[in-house]
């Protein structure tokens, strides 16, 4: 089958929108934090995608460094929902809007 | 000859350095005054061998200009941190140094025992250090610097013993009154430099030998220079801190406020001669204006009592001398008379400063009376400035005074000569007084107070100097007693000046006749006015309240009053009246707190966008992301 780049783009911008209004709308900041992960993982389809419609391997390098990047983000990540959660015993982040005026 | 001539200025400055970082550990009086009088010491014997290395040269090349770094260099502006050492400066090298040395001897005495010595001699050799940087530049900017450094070691000398209130007074009088000339001699500097663009002496002459005598730009340049020159060197309207700045030790008196620092304004007026040569008008301005100090100062010593402000009102008066010598361009007379009056007048405070240390304190010559007995060195070298200053052949105050006496008269007229020859008389017979009241007489001090002989360091410069003041005239002798030594020797420091002086003023025909009658004139006046006084003097036994004029005189004019109330009171007022409560309080702050004030309004709405909710902050990001890509697909 003929290597189609527009399906596998269309395919990211979607996961990627997916995780966009995830990110907004929802309120468990462990849900905010998978739409996260989920925004970086479509853009790192569309790496993929370019790189082997471009025969030029230095997408995929790329996508090795966010995937690195996105571990250690998930690390501390999820260590500070943890100590959120410790603080708060909520994680409704509605509920932690502390940092303002 | 060029590597070690700048020791002439480092020595002072390890002086100062020493004393003033390592002073409190070494704890030694003996090592402090010792290692900085030996520190100008040197410096002194510098200057002589440099004399003698002048003297193998012929007489028109005697300028030596030793350039050491290049100092401000900006596009074609170029400064050069480089001394020029020449007939002039070497005069002023050797004052400076020679009696500076005495002095650093004397207080090695004077001091003694004082919880400052150590920053006392600190601050004499950064003095030293400041007045050659002065006396050596080779442009204005260098002489200015010396020319501050100087007044910042006055400050700090003056305000020495600054736990009395009014010692500190006297710095800030004497600090801020300088001030006011600094601005003069500054102008001055900016409009040389904004209209030849260079500040060196030397192309600075250069470039004004061609204009035409009394085009406007040098008066106004020679009028600032005499501005700055009336604040250092005390003359009206500037005079009035320098009887304040007896506040300080007397060794600083007589080295800073007799011999050197208040002659700067001379010696920069001399160094620029050639300015003065091109602007008589600004001559006949000088003339007048010391003629004014010096006859308006003479008359306030005829009533003080305070020992040191006789001897304070002494020096502004000479100084209207030297200014007068100025005036009526005889610069060699003024230099002469700088020379001489740095010997007996460093020599009179001295001998003051004995007097004072041999009564404990005591300023008031009411108070004293018959202390020749008592201390005969002090006595008998005092007395031979006294006999100097007032002008009795064959002391130095004669010649030098009768040289300014002379050309006043040739050079000014009859009556300017009659207003110096009766300051001259005036000068004999203040003199006179002082040492009628203070050394004859009965003693009128208390029982318990013993005057004592002073140690041999303070006793030993008052020798030298009085040897000085005795003979040191006999390097300017008048044409009709022979060969004037320091008028060949500074001949080609002022041959410039001198030549266009006589395109504007024929030179006067020498008459000795006139000499001779003006000589004999003033002698007579002189002795005369030392008789009566005398006569009258060291008899006097008690002391009534003094009234009419001479009420006016002992209050010296009410001038600290009158510039009080029409100088000080009225910038008082102002600055706490409108410029601290109105302007300050209501416009500055005003601006400053309505700029705060209408923030805060502002932000008061704005600032509910800073929800804290991050899906907030999300939302406006990803909104502006969407606003942008749009601008791009559809603009």
């Amino acid at each position: 089958m003929e290597f189609n780049l527009n399906l596998f783009l269309v395919l990211s911008a979607v996961l990627f929108s997916i995780g966009v209004v995830g990110v907004l709308v929802r309120r468990n900041a462990i849900v905010i934090f998978m739409c996260i992960e989920l925004m970086l993982n479509a853009i790192n389809l569309s790496l993929v995608s370019f790189s082997s419609f471009l025969g030029n391997e230095s997408g995929q390098i790329f996508v090795f460094f966010v995937l690195t990047v996105a571990a250690a983000e998930a690390a501390v990540g999820l260590a500070i929902v943890i100590s959120l959660f410790r603080n708060k015993e909520t994680l409704d982040i509605d509920k932690i809007n502390i940092l303002k005026w | 000859m060029q590597n070690y001539f700048i020791l002439i200025v480092v020595l002072p400055l390890i002086g100062f350095l020493i004393n003033s970082l390592l002073g409190k550990k070494l704890n030694s009086e003996k090592l402090s005054g010792w290692l900085s009088s030996l520190l100008v010491f040197v410096p002194f014997l510098i200057g002589v061998y440099s004399l003698f290395e002048l003297l193998k040269l012929p007489p028109e090349s005697r300028t030596i200009v030793y350039k050491y770094f290049s100092w401000i260099s900006a596009g074609s502006f170029n400064l050069d941190y480089s001394f020029v050492l020449d007939p002039l400066s070497l005069v002023m090298i050797l004052v400076v140094t020679g009696i500076g040395f005495l002095i650093h001897v004397y207080s090695i005495g004077y001091m003694h025992g004082d919880k400052g010595y150590a920053s006392f001699f600190a601050y004499m050799n950064l003095f030293i250090f400041a007045m050659l940087h002065l006396v050596l530049a080779d442009n204005f900017l260098l002489i200015f610097l010396g020319w501050e450094g100087v007044g910042l070691c006055s400050y700090l000398l003056i305000g020495f013993w600054y736990e009395k209130k009014f010692t500190g007074e006297a710095a800030k009088k004497a600090f801020v009154v300088n001030r006011i000339g600094d601005f003069g001699f500054m102008i001055a500097m900016f409009l040389i430099f904004a209209n030849f663009g260079n500040l060196n002496i030397s192309t600075f002459a250069g470039s004004i030998a061609g204009f035409s005598v009394n085009s406007p730009l040098l008066v106004a340049i020679a009028l600032l220079f005499f501005l700055g020159a009336t604040g250092k060197s005390a003359q009206i309207p500037l005079f009035v801190w320098l009887p304040d700045a007896m506040a300080g030790p007397t060794p600083v008196s007589a080295l800073i406020h007799a011999a050197t620092m208040v002659t700067a304004g001379i010696y920069l007026i001399a160094r620029t001669s050639l300015l003065y040569a091109l602007a008589p008008i600004a001559g006949n301005v000088i003339l007048i204006i010391g003629i004014a100090t010096a006859i308006m100062s003479a008359t306030i010593a005829l009533k003080q009592n305070d020992i040191k402000k006789i001897l304070a009102y002494s020096t502004i008066s000479q100084l209207g001398f030297l200014f007068i010598a100025i005036g009526t361009q005889s610069y060699v007379a003024a230099v002469f008379h700088l020379v001489t009056h740095a010997f007996f007048k460093a020599l009179m405070f001295l001998g003051s400063g004995s007097v004072i240390h041999g009564m404990h304190e005591e300023q008031d010559i009411r108070r004293m009376g018959g202390l020749k007995s008592k201390m005969k060195i002090t006595y008998i070298t005092f007395l031979m400035g006294a006999i100097a200053i007032s002008g009795i052949p064959p002391f130095s105050g004669f010649f030098s005074k009768d040289e300014i006496l002379y050309k006043t008269f040739t050079n000014a007229g009859i009556l300017p000569y009659l207003l110096v020859l009766i300051t001259a008389a005036f000068t004999a017979f203040y003199m006179f007084r002082l040492v009628g009241i203070t050394f004859f007489g009965k003693p009128r001090y208390d029982s318990h107070v013993h005057p004592h002989e002073s140690p041999s360091t303070m006793t030993v410069p008052l020798m030298i100097l009085a040897v000085l003041s005795v003979f040191g005239g006999f390097i300017g002798l008048p044409h009709i007693f022979g060969y004037n030594i320091l008028e060949h020797w500074l001949e080609p420091v002022f041959a410039n000046s001198y030549s266009v002086i006589q395109t504007w003023r024929p030179e006067s025909v020498h008459a000795v006749s006139t000499e001779i009658i003006l000589i004999v004139v003033s002698v007579v006046v002189a002795a005369t006015s030392i008789f009566i006084s005398f006569r009258r003097y060291s008899k006097q036994e008690s002391f009534e309240e003094v009234r009419g004029f001479g009420k006016i005189l002992e209050n010296k004019y009410y001038l600290d009053e009158v510039y009080d109330k029409t100088v000080v009171e009225p910038i008082f007022k102002t600055s706490d009246g409108f410029l601290w409560k109105i302007f300050d309080v209501k416009i500055i702050d005003g601006i400053v707190n309505g700029v705060a004030t209408f923030t805060s309004r502002i932000s008061f709405d704005w600032k509910k966008l800073q929800t804290g909710v991050i899906q907030d902050y999300g939302t406006f990001a990803v909104a502006g992301v969407i606003i942008i890509i749009l601008y791009f697909l559809f603009v």
